[in-house]
């Protein structure tokens, strides 16, 4: 049982890899790449029973908590053009 | 008993699975970056609950079982603020939602996206526009804001002689 649900989200993910390609801005991409990295989460779980090694699911919940912070990173990145940029002025170049 | 809860976690497995392919069809076929976001959620609640779930009554009351709560309680906290904070940043970086019949959506979403609508907060002044990520700042708004002088954050000396040029006119 674990081998469908293993084959359902590596279907997921290709094809939100192929939003994550095609994605006309930057958002899409973020959309894409979030969503990604749940689909690798749940992936990592599946996998861990799948194989008989749940300690795969440490390392997921290290994705799970490096996924927000990556995102906000990226939108900040693109909003400000720097990270260490307070946020509430307008970025100096 | 135990082929219950095989046959169980089975229908949860499988059910979590489609929903992830649900998602990921959505993302790819919903026509803009809202839309898209919408169909993502699709993954972090059910599909992530149901994979989640079904994984749960293989692992038994174990450690495995609290691990796995883990991971969901925190892609429960933690998708919903992500994607807010997408979806805000797609608004002040000036992406339009796209509307079937601008005409019948009232004033928020038409064409001419009247940012009088959403609050002033929302939109500044100050936001420089990307035009490559598809920014563009209605002109309505620049009338609109014209009365509205109170804006402190661009009224530095030295932020608005020393780049005049990117900014979008809106002082006239």
């Amino acid at each position: 049982m674990f081998v469908a649900a293993t084959l359902a989200i590596l279907v997921s993910l290709v094809l939100l890899v192929v939003r994550a390609l095609k994605g006309p801005t930057v958002f899409d991409r973020l959309v894409a790449a979030n969503s990604i990295g749940t689909a690798a989460i749940l992936l990592l779980a599946v996998v861990g029973f799948l194989t008989g090694r749940p300690e795969f699911l440490d390392i997921g919940i290290t994705y799970a908590l490096l996924n927000l912070i990556g995102t906000l990173a990226v939108l900040k990145y693109f909003r400000f053009g720097d990270l260490a940029h307070s946020g509430g002025e307008e970025p100096e170049d | 008993m135990q082929m219950v809860i095989d046959i169980l976690s089975w229908v949860l497995l499988v059910a979590g699975g489609v929903f992830m392919v649900i998602s990921a069809f959505g993302v790819n076929r919903m026509p803009d970056v809202y839309a898209r976001l919408h169909a993502a959620s699709v993954a972090d609640t059910l599909g992530a609950g149901l994979l989640i779930a079904g994984m749960m009554l293989q692992a038994g009351p174990t450690l495995v079982t609290a691990k796995l709560v883990m991971i969901l309680a925190i892609l429960f906290f933690s998708s919903p603020v992500a994607g807010h904070a997408l979806a805000r940043a797609a608004l002040v970086a000036g992406v339009r939602p796209h509307v079937d019949h601008p005409e019948e959506s009232g004033e928020a979403c038409g064409p001419e996206f009247n940012v009088e609508a959403i609050p002033h907060e929302t939109v500044r002044e100050d936001v420089k526009l990307i035009p490559s990520l598809g920014g563009r700042r209605p002109a309505s708004r620049k009338a609109a804001a014209e009365p509205k002088t109170a804006k402190p954050k661009t009224s530095k000396p030295t932020r608005t002689a020393a780049k005049p040029a990117r900014k979008p006119a809106k002082k006239g």
